[in-house]
């Protein structure tokens, strides 16, 4: 696994997409602006530059000043998206976004790449595991982690839509493209892409192909699991959620991304006030990234499909054993 | 150009202002005394001359724009935006209530108000993408004024901004800091020494002037040339005195982040209304 068995040209990073998408909106929008840190070509911001010269903004190494910039451009009806590492963006500049942008709920659009171990060699200080965290926790704040590139483009032209934040966390590596351009995308409503009655299983960005392949590995084990992509963690599709952890009365949460905070964390908040079922969470805890070949990584951080289809091994055992106790 | 106010109508109007800010910090029981009497002037000059807005229609595209980014100064900014028309004087009794739109730092949703500020650092680059976006679209005539403290421009982001506002050329940008040479630990001179303040935004690619903070005159002076500059962003370093107006309010460190009592609101309301 990791490597593209299919033909490179299938696999394509998330932050791919958010270039596409900032093209299209350009053309169809002239409010529409993009602005940089210093990080134009790796945010893809440079094919919005291309086409747009005049409605980029470049800032040098400044996230602080691009984010508040952006409150002002905003304040004038304007459109931003913002560009830099999910580091930086939502890291470095997050008292800016907090009272700069979300404050005011302007229309602003935080594109941060880089996220997660995936980053690979760059190490620690550019892979950012915190961002989901960050950014959730402010009031107005929509928080959405594409699959792949396919949704990294209807996410990043949805967003320009919505009249408040939206942070999108964005791959460097590239990703299997495992949705279609005619399936729906809705901000805030989770797809279903596999119903099963063991298990149910919520995951975001790279974790989704990892749970379709953990999917594969549960059937020959004889588990029928769910398989939700929660590309939006906030706002939190609850209905969707209750719905099948109803149904499976066991969930496993996979992030690439810190749990403290995160999806994990956004599950857990959710579920133990309406429905408390077990629950088990895949991601990385209380750590920070390394250098290494991504794959190596995501193997040595436990993100694998094996390392799903253990949680979800776990947790089919804790729901067992609640019945067990519920008989005497 | 627009016809100057009297000098003597707009000190009568600071005076009030003065009165209106005391009363309304004492009814709070809390804000920022010392940083609200050093602004009052300099505020004052831009709504009461230099500003074109309408207070009827506060989203008129094509208005000037002011920023507050010493949030903590809004009492006075509040008192002048009643004072011209854009909300009831009578709502400035609220200040720092619960429901009330004057927030203890500015929060948008107040008629005339541009931004939400108060935490330091961040009004200077709001008021670059308001620059940018007015030359974006074309707006030839609007200029965005930008008001910050001398113990905030301590803060990083302002240096971030003051280079963008340099690379970008904003000549219909217009910075002011309030020189009133406190900030809450002490005088900046012990706690951060900032200067040589004009020699740093000079060499930021600013133009700089150079004010009695509490000068009508100078400071009207200072906002024309400002508008006459071509191919820059433009300073007004205005040196002014903290807690300016009230004896033993000026220049007193303590008097940074309290509200007059009673009793000291009385003192201060009689000194002030002594004056000519």
């Amino acid at each position: 696994m990791g490597k593209n068995k299919q033909g490179e040209s299938t696999w394509k990073a998330t932050r791919d997409g958010y270039g596409k998408g900032l093209v299209e909106l350009g053309e169809k929008n002239k409010d529409v602006l993009v602005l940089t840190a210093d990080l134009t070509v790796s945010t893809r911001a440079n094919w919005f530059q291309e086409k747009f010269p005049e409605r980029l903004f470049t800032f040098g190494v400044a996230e602080q000043d691009m984010i508040s910039t952006a409150a002002g451009f905003a304040l004038s009806g304007k459109i931003p998206f913002c560009c830099s590492f999910g580091v930086f963006a939502s890291g470095r500049a997050w008292e800016q976004v907090r009272t700069s942008v979300a404050y005011m709920n302007l229309n602003i659009n935080i594109g941060g790449t880089h996220g997660g171990i995936s980053v690979g060699p760059d190490g620690a200080t550019h892979q950012a595991l915190e961002e989901i965290t960050l950014m959730r926790v402010l009031p107005n704040m929509t928080v959405i982690v594409p699959c792949d590139t396919v949704e990294a483009r209807k996410a990043t032209i949805n967003s320009a839509s919505i009249s408040g934040p939206v942070y999108l966390r964005l791959s460097r590596e590239k990703l299997p493209i495992i949705t279609k351009e005619q399936e729906p995308f809705t901000i805030g409503k989770a797809n279903v892409l596999k119903k099963g009655k063991d298990v149910t299983i919520i995951a975001c960005g790279i974790m989704v192909y990892q749970s379709l392949f953990a999917g594969e590995l549960l059937k020959k084990k004889g588990i029928d699991a769910t398989i939700i992509n929660l590309h939006t963690i906030k706002p939190i599709d609850i209905e969707t959620i209750l719905k099948s952890a109803s149904q499976t009365k066991a969930v496993v949460t996979c992030e690439e991304h810190l749990i403290a905070g995160g999806v994990g964390s956004a599950i857990a908040e959710s579920l133990a006030v309406t429905l408390p079922v077990p629950i088990e969470m895949v991601g990385v805890r209380n750590r920070f990234g390394e250098s290494g070949d991504p794959w190596v990584l995501m193997k040595e951080f436990h993100l694998m499909p094996e390392d799903i289809v253990a949680a979800c091994e776990r947790v089919i055992a804790r729901k067992k054993k609640g019945k067990d106790k519920e008989r005497f | 150009m627009k016809q100057r106010p009297d000098i003597n109508k707009l000190r009568k109007q600071a005076k009030q202002i003065r009165i209106d800010v005391l009363k309304m910090l004492a009814a709070a029981g809390s804000g920022h005394t010392g940083g609200s009497l050093s602004c009052v002037e300099i505020i004052l000059s831009l709504y009461g001359y230099k500003l074109r807005y309408n207070s009827k229609r506060p989203d008129w595209p094509d208005r000037d724009r002011f920023i507050l980014s010493k949030g903590h100064g809004c009492p006075t900014l509040y008192a002048i935006l009643a004072h011209f028309g854009y909300f009831p004087k009578k709502d400035l009794m609220d200040l720092r209530k619960f429901g009330s739109l004057l927030q203890g730092h500015p929060q948008l949703g107040l008629p005339g108000l541009e931004s939400s500020t108060g935490s330091l650092g961040m009004g200077l680059s709001i008021a670059n993408g308001m620059a940018l976006a007015a030359r974006l679209d074309k707006r030839k005539d609007v200029r965005i004024y930008c008001l910050m403290g001398d113990g905030e421009i301590d803060e990083g982001q302002i240096w971030e901004a003051a280079m963008t506002a340099s690379h970008y050329k904003l000549d219909n940008l217009c910075g002011i800091v309030d020189f009133n040479k406190l900030q809450i630990d002490g005088f900046l001179r012990d706690i951060k020494n900032i200067k040589p303040a004009r020699e740093k935004w000079r060499s930021f690619g600013w133009e700089v002037f150079e004010v009695d903070g509490h000068d009508f005159k100078q400071l009207m002076d200072a906002y024309d040339k400002a508008q006459h500059i071509k191919g820059k962003p433009s300073i007004v370093l205005a040196h002014t005195t903290k807690g300016k107006g009230v004896s033993f309010i000026e220049n007193k460190v303590e008097w940074h982040g309290i509200a007059p009592k009673p009793e000291e609101l009385e003192r201060a309301l009689k000194e002030l209304e002594s004056l000519s």
